[in-house]
């Protein structure tokens, strides 16, 4: 109940600073990206106060052999960069640049009953669910090619 | 549009630091809007309670932050159409990459992870591509 209590606390934390931010704004995203138009550098600042923190807490986890609240940090441990990792990212650019919208904003703009964000947050699922089933038939010549 | 806001940047952005500085300290977890979501669709289940908490915490926050100051405002310009190919691009490229704006961009570089670097640069590079073409080329 107490982890619950805190990742709740974490994404009010996080959705108030997507407001403060204004990058639950789909058009104030899209300004980052529009390079060659009234480009609003906002964002980076955005990321750059936001990994500047984060880089602290992560420098201060690694001197802790678990969290307060759980028995082992679960982080990532892969360093590999294979295709996935940039065909995945490349697509999700696209989406991000259609619509100005990432995930979190998307699910954190629901709160204005928007129909916008509604689709947008309703074809997200849709992907993320489809997105394994994806990958595994672009896999399956592999598979079927090692003997077994 | 195209209004900088250095301040409000800054601050949102400790915000969004802090959550994330709290989920891992705390629970252990990287605060990764897509991964989160995505665990808490997984069948069978198991580790979904915490992901809705900080899900519904997303929506609470910004919506807290509205009603007390009445914004800031939303705008779209991408047709109905649009969002859905949107919304499949980026469930399908969030999926498939390992994470999004949040877990790669925030967490990510933070951690320096050499994967989370280049997926950052590569989605920031495709959405102003993206943007581009959109604005500059087919609707320019």
């Amino acid at each position: 109940m107490l982890r619950n209590l805190t990742a709740l606390g974490a994404g009010v934390l996080f959705g108030l600073g997507l407001a403060v931010s204004q990058m639950v704004d789909p058009m104030k995203v899209k300004a980052f990206l529009d390079v060659a138009g009234a480009w609003d550098p906002s964002l980076i600042l955005v990321m750059a106060s936001a990994v500047a923190i984060s880089f602290v807490a992560f420098r201060l986890a690694a001197r802790r052999t678990h969290p307060v609240f759980a028995d082992a940090f679960a982080l990532p441990t892969r360093r590999d960069i294979d295709a996935r990792l940039i065909g995945g990212s490349a697509v999700f650019g696209i989406g991000w640049g259609i619509a100005g919208f990432c995930p979190a904003p998307a699910l954190s703009s629901l709160v204005y009953g928007r129909t916008d964000s509604l689709a947008f947050v309703a074809a997200m699922i849709a992907g993320l669910a489809v997105a394994p089933l994806l990958v595994r038939r672009a896999q399956q010549p592999v598979l079927s090619a090692t003997p077994g | 549009m195209g209004a900088f806001t250095p301040f409000s940047a800054l601050a949102g952005g400790a915000l969004i630091g802090l959550a994330a500085a709290m989920l891992l300290l705390l629970n252990g977890r990287i605060a990764g809007a897509s991964g989160i979501l995505a665990g808490a669709l997984e069948r069978p289940s198991g580790d979904t309670s915490w992901r809705l908490f900080f899900l519904a915490g997303l929506v609470i926050g910004t919506g807290s932050w509205f009603a007390l100051t009445g914004g800031p405002a939303i705008a779209f310009d991408t047709s109905l159409p649009g969002l859905v190919t949107a919304g499949l691009l980026t469930g399908i490229g969030t999926r498939v990459g390992a994470g999004c704006t949040s877990g790669h961009g925030v967490c990510g570089i933070a951690r320096v992870s050499p994967r989370s670097l280049v997926a950052t640069g590569t989605f920031i590079a495709t959405g102003m591509a993206t943007v581009f073409v959109t604005r500059h080329i087919i609707g320019g």
